[in-house]
This record gives structure tokens, C-alpha cells and sequence, in this order.
């Protein structure tokens, strides 16, 4: 049908609003772009006045440390096949190979290897690779891109930053384990009951969302610290001081979040006809064998969804970690501070930004694959106003 | 579904607000009428420092702290009453310098300065958020659907960012001599330190949160955009409505809904600004409300938090936002019992 002249958008609109949503594009993508490049470079390039410098980067070149035009055509042509590979045949690889209710962990799996393949394939072997072709090319083998690693060297191997990376995994996977088992269910009983309980437990949870992080930091802290005191005597010589564990982290996170999962899961479940689980029920089953074999199979786009934003919260937490774990220890957000507090020399501010790019990478890639759920996420929540 | 199995189904999940959110509260609450202090003993000390032939000794008087039998310092926890709030508020010195219309000598204390910026803060981004959304909601669905994904892929980068990162971030375009402060003295042919005064600092913190936020409204809006009824919006042409009157009186009716979610999460979540103080490390000029409270609980250099302070400040903070929910509830409330 085309569309009735009324309707359509003078040219002069058309122009201005394309051209807004290219600015838009870049102010949006520009932060993010720029340090990806800084990382890559000297730090006399990284923090050059001159723009052309920092993406070129001469002094990078001059040290010896750049990409040659092959290099750089082979290394974007194996990141497209890579991630061709990673988009149409992992998936199918994963569901093919996992055992048998266990996709989660397949995919966990798969995830970890397809990082290592990765690191393999562009740490170790392309630069070996690539040095032998540009020595033959002789002189059309010289770089004309500043391009060095040495930054994320520094943070990971010297600075031992994996360590970071592994509690930071530890305190996601947790969180995001437990917040979803516990949601589902609160979600799932809030979305069916209609009475004046669950309204008001809905209400608590939103003034409970509300509150400033601190204010609950502030309650957790003493207690925390003296807790090998406070519990000894229920649980003997081996009560354990809660500061610094990983473990109490994560409770505290899934409770700060339970709110804001428990609203979002119950208009996921409000979605779902209530008649599906009647029928379940008048088969045989209690509510619980409805809601794991009946409604829970159809859940899964929103617990998808819910899952990946309780992953942010815990992931982008700086607050309640930086103040409840030790540096031992510590996740990535809250140890970058210790970086950019340092800055005394601009290696060190680089190291920072190589810093902030590895942690800004995962949520990077976040982003590629689960786009839709974000989106179904972000208006799911606001369906019911 | 009968109350025992919905006790059963919200269980856990209320279990788990119950002790790590409102327990919390209320040892907020009485801890900020108490105080720990370690107590002191005044010894004195022989002090022998080797001289010629003989020894010369003096008799000094010296503060320690009192240990227990297992060498832990003794501390007493002491009930003041208001006092922590007190140290907090400073009302004395703030009526002061009311009084004498000194604005400045009133900023130089540290909770005011904090209310000030947090409320600054949260209303101005509040309509430069929204109307940044609403304008690329329209205009992408206006102009394109064939690029709608790229664009939103792009839109979600801020959004999704670590805010610590997201700040920083912008942080490094502008230090020192960053490429867009070296942009901004070429263009203004002028000397700019962006980090040297507070109120460029804020200028970016705003700009940081709107590009944070702008895509959240954003996304949602759009989505509304999509259910907007084209019977109606024929009818308004039919009678002659402009493309402004439309928008004006068929298209933000509609999304009016959506606005007051975006506004109600937003005004939660810049009450707590929090990450741009740590990010643009601007805590000599700009502080914010939630870093006061951080700041009392982050040890200082003898290893000391200030928790009853801290307890305080966070009480004052959550009377805050209470303040300015209190309108909200109040019409959740009366729908509610229209309903019943």
C-alpha cells in the first residue's frame, strides 16, 4: 500500500532527521570507539592533541609496532569468518553436543573454548604467520597503523588482571544462578495470585528498588566485619567474617536486584494465558509440577531476558563491591579505580584504558548477540506503565 | 492459588528482602544513634636514648589504645542521639551562612553541597533525557526501518556500558590535552582545563548521563511508537491536524504512559548518581549525596570508617527519595482502592 500523501514526510524533515540520527549515531559510538583505538597505541600517541596521531599513531610506527595493509586485510578477514563461524554453526555444535538438559552448561562450555580458540588464533598464531608474509613482501610488508598489545600485556599478564576477570565471573554467575531460581518463582506466584498481599509486596519491592545502594552498604558493613563474632555462637569456632567473601556478595547483590527481577518476570509471566496452567492443573498436577512442566518450557525468552539484566547489574556493580570484598578479592570494575587513581606516569593511563576496554569487550559482544531480548527487556517492563 | 503456595512461591524471594533490605534499614537506623570508640589509656613511659657516660631519660606521657586478653582494642559503643546527625547536617553553620546569604560558605558544607548537586542534577537530566528519547524514537521511526537495528545496536552501547567506564570514558576525550578539549581551545582559541572548576566537571557529568540514559528512553518509546493507532492519526489529518498538532495531541497522549515510567525510573536512579563522582574523580569540586555516605564507609588513613555518620548521611538520603516518591504511592494508592 503506499502511503497517502499526507502522510509523507517533506523532504526538508527527512533531511534534518537523517542527519540528527547519524550525529546521534556518532556521539553514541564515539567514546567507546576512541578508546578501543588509545588502547592500541604509545601512550605519547594515545594522549596526542592531534586526532589523525592517535588513530594512525606515527610513534607507535616508529617504535616497530604497526600493521602492514596484509596484515590487516588477513586479520579482518579472519575476524569475519571467526565470528560467521560463531553466529551460524556454534549454536548448532552446542545443542548437537551437550547432554540433555544441560544447554547451560554446554553453552558455558562453549563459550570458554571459543575464547581460547580465539586468543590461540590471534595472539599466537596470526602474528607468527603474518611476520613470515611481510618479511617476503619487503617493503609493501611495512606498517602503516600504529597497532601494539603491549597495554594488555601489562594489565593481564604483569598485572595479573585475570584474577579480576575469574572473581568477577564467580560473583556473575552466582548472582545471575540465584536471582533468576528465586525470581522465576516469586514472579510466577505474584503474576497468578490477584490478592491484596501480592499487591503490596509489589509495591515494597518498588520503594525497595529505590533506595540508594549505599544506605543498604551502610547496614551491611559492621555486620559483616564482626560477623565471625556476632555468629559464633550459632555456628562455633568456624563462623566465617562475611567481609571480603565472594559469597556474601553475591546474596547481597541478588537481594538488591530481586526487586527490579520479581517486577520484570511477573509481566513476562502475565503474558502467558493462565489457562495454560489450568489445564495442567486439571490433568493432575500441583502447582509446581505446572509451573516447571508446563509454564517454565514457554518462559524461557523472559528469563533470557531477566537474566541478562541482573548479569549487568552484577557485572557493572561498583558500589557494593568495592566496599564489601578485599583486594584479594576484588572484581574488575572496582580494581580499574586503582589504575586511574595511580596515573602517575601515561603508561599507566593507558594501561587504564586497556583496562576499561577489556571489561567494556564482554558487554560488547553482550550486546551483538542478545539484542532482541535487551529490547523485549527494556519495553516488558514498561507494558503494564 | 491458595495462600500457602503462594507463600511457598514468594518464600525465598521475600526471605531474601526481608534480611538483606529491610533488616539492613533498620540497623542503619540504630547505628546512627550510636558510636564506636576505642578507649585510650594515658601510660607513662620511660624513654631512654643513649648519651655520653650516662643515659639521658625522660618521662613521657603517652595515648594507646586498651587491649583485651586477646589483644583486640577494646571499643565502646557509646548512645548520642542526634549527634551524627548533627556532624552531618551542621544546621548551625548552615542557617549561618543562609542568614549572612553566603551561598558559597554554605557549599562549603559537605552535605549541602551533595543535596544540592543530586538535586540539580536529577531534574535537569530528567527532561534532557526524555526529550532526547522522544526525539529519536520519532525521528527513526519516521525516517527508516531498514536501518532500525544497526541504530539501536549503536543507541545500546551507552546504555549498556559500565557507568564507571562510561564516565571515564568521556573522561579521557577531555584530560589534559584530550582531542576534544584540544578541539574546543582551537575553536574558541582559548585556555580550557575542563577538570580545574566545578562547573564544567557537572557540564559533563550531564552530558554523561543523558548519553546514558537517552537510549533507555529511547528504546521504550520507540516500541510505544509502534502501537500508536493509525485510525486516529488518519482522522487528526482529516481534520486538518498539522504534523506538530499530531504530535502534539495523538502521539504524546499515547506515549504519556510510557514518559511517566521513563521518569519514575530515571528520577530512582539519578537520585543515586554515584558512578560519575568516582569516574570524573571530581570529589574536590562535585560530590553527590550516595558518595557522601561511601565516603564515611571507606576507611581513611588509619583505618577508621565513620560508620555511625555514614549511617546518618544514608538515613537523610532515603528520607530523600522518600520525599519524592511520596507523590507517586499516593496515586498508586488511590487507584488501588478504585479498583477494589
Amino acid at each position: 500500500m503506499s502511503v497517502p500523501k499526507a502522510l509523507q514526510t517533506p523532504l526538508s524533515l527527512r533531511l534534518s532527521s537523517s542527519a540528527f540520527i547519524v550525529i546521534w549515531c556518532l556521539i553514541a559510538a564515539f567514546p567507546i570507539f576512541w578508546i578501543a583505538v588509545m588502547s592500541i597505541k604509545v601512550p605519547i600517541d594515545a594522549f596526542a592533541p592531534n586526532p589523525v596521531n592517535v588513530v594512525f599513531g606515527p610513534k607507535t610506527i616508529a617504535d616497530g609496532k604497526g600493521l602492514s595493509i596484509p596484515d590487516i586485510v588477513i586479520g579482518v578477514l579472519a575476524l569475519y569468518f571467526f565470528a560467521r563461524f560463531c553466529m551460524r554453526n556454534l549454536p548448532q555444535l552446542v545443542s548437537r553436543h551437550s547432554p540433555l538438559g544441560l544447554v547451560a552448561l554446554g553453552w558455558l562450555a562453549a563459550a570458554l573454548l571459543t575464547g581460547l580458540a580465539f586468543a590461540l588464533i590471534f595472539v599466537i598464531v596470526l602474528p607468527a604467520v603474518m611476520q613470515v608474509i611481510n618479511g617476503v613482501l619487503g617493503s609493501f610488508g611495512n606498517p602503516v597503523l600504529g597497532f601494539t598489545a603491549e597495554h594488555y600485556q601489562a594489565v593481564w599478564v604483569d598485572n595479573k588482571f585475570y584474577r579480576n576477570f575469574i572473581n568477577s565471573l564467580i560473583v556473575t554467575t552466582g548472582v545471575v544462578t540465584v536471582s533468576l531460581t528465586v525470581g522465576t518463582l516469586a514472579g510466577y506466584g505474584l503474576a497468578r495470585s490477584g490478592s491484596n498481599v501480592a499487591f503490596w509486596i509489589l509495591i515494597g519491592a518498588l520503594i525497595f528498588r529505590s533506595l540508594p545502594h549505599s544506605v543498604l552498604v551502610a547496614g551491611y558493613l559492621p555486620v559483616f566485619i564482626n560477623s565471625a563474632e556476632i555468629l559464633k555462637p550459632i555456628l562455633g569456632e568456624n563462623a566465617p567474617t562475611l567481609y571480603g567473601q565472594p559469597l556474601a556478595v553475591i546474596a547481597v547483590l541478588v537481594s538488591i536486584n530481586q526487586p527490579f527481577t520479581i517486577w520484570m518476570l511477573r509481566s513476562f509471566f502475565h503474558n502467558i494465558p493462565a489457562d495454560l496452567d489450568e489445564a495442567a492443573r486439571v490433568d493432575g498436577c500441583t502447582h509446581f509440577q505446572a509451573f516447571r512442566w508446563v509454564i517454565m518450557p514457554v518462559m524461557w525468552p523472559g528469563v533470557i531476558t531477566t537474566g541478562l539484566f541482573s548479569f549487568l547489574l552484577a557485572y557493572n556493580d561498583f558500589l557494593v563491591t568495592s566496599l564489601l570484598l578485599d583486594a584479594q578479592n576484588q572484581t574488575m570494575v572496582p580494581a580499574i579505580a586503582g589504575y586511574f587513581n595511580r596515573e602517575t606516569t601515561t603508561t599507566d593511563q593507558v594501561e587504564a584504558v586497556a583496562a576499561a576496554v577489556s571489561i567494556t569487550a564482554p558487554l560488547f559482544l553482550l550486546v551483538m548477540v542478545f539484542q532482541r531480548q535487551i529490547v523485549s527487556g527494556l519495553t516488558a517492563g514498561a507494558v503494564k506503565g | 492459588m491458595k495462600f500457602r503456595t503462594f507463600a511457598a512461591f514468594v518464600g525465598p524471594s521475600m526471605f531474601l528482602m526481608l534480611l538483606f533490605i529491610a533488616a539492613p534499614l533498620i540497623s542503619v537506623f540504630s547505628q546512627s544513634f550510636y558510636v564506636d570508640q576505642s578507649v585510650f589509656e594515658t601510660v607513662e613511659v620511660e624513654v631512654c636514648t643513649p648519651g655520653f657516660l650516662t643515659q639521658t631519660c625522660e618521662i613521657e606521657q603517652r595515648t594507646q589504645p586498651l587491649l583485651d586478653e586477646d589483644g583486640k582494642q577494646i571499643v565502646n559503643t557509646e548512645f548520642v542521639g542526634w549527634t551524627s546527625y548533627r556532624n552531618v547536617l551542621r544546621l548551625g553553620d548552615a542557617w549561618e551562612a543562609l542568614s549572612d546569604l553566603n551561598w558559597s560558605s554554605f557549599q562549603q558544607i559537605e552535605f549541602w553541597k551533595a543535596l544540592r548537586f543530586t538535586l540539580t542534577f536529577t531534574l535537569i537530566t530528567l527532561p534532557l533525557a526524555i526529550g532526547l528519547g522522544l526525539l529519536l524514537a520519532i525521528t527513526v521511526n519516521n525516517v527508516t526501518k531498514a536501518l532500525k537495528g544497526q541504530i539501536i545496536f549503536i543507541s545500546l552501547l551507552p546504555f549498556i556500558i559500565t557507568p564507571v567506564i562510561g564516565a571515564l570514558s568521556i573522561r579521557w576525550l577531555f584530560i589534559g590535552d584530550g582531542i576534544m578539549t584540544a578541539f574546543l581551545e582551537w575553536w574558541l582559541q582559548r585556555d580550557i582545563a575542563m577538570f580545574a572548576q566545578a562547573w564544567t566537571i557537572e557540564l559533563l557529568m550531564l552530558f554523561y548521563r543523558v548519553w546514558h540514559v537517552g537510549p533507555f528512553a529511547f528504546v521504550v518509546f520507540y516500541a510505544g511508537l509502534q502501537t500508536v493507532n493509525n485510525d486516529t492519526l488518519e482522522s487528526a489529518i482529516i481534520d486538518g491536524a498539522s504534523r506538530f498538532e499530531r504530535l502534539r495531541y495523538v502521539i504524546i497522549p499515547h506515549l504519556m504512559p510510557l514518559i511517566v515510567f521513563v521518569a519514575l525510573i530515571h528520577l530512582m536512579d539519578t537520585y543515586r548518581v554515584f558512578e560519575e563522582i568516582v569516574g570524573f574523580s571530581s570529589q574536590a569540586h562535585v560530590i553527590s549525596l550516595q558518595w557522601l555516605t561511601y565516603d564515611f564507609l571507606t576507611p581513611d588513613e588509619a583505618g577508621n570508617r565513620s560508620v555511625s555518620r555514614a549511617s546518618a548521611s544514608a538515613m537523610l538520603t532515603m528520607v530523600g527519595i522518600v520525599i519524592l516518591l511520596i507523590p507517586l504511592l499516593r496515586k498508586t494508592w488511590n487507584d488501588h482502592r478504585r479498583a477494589h
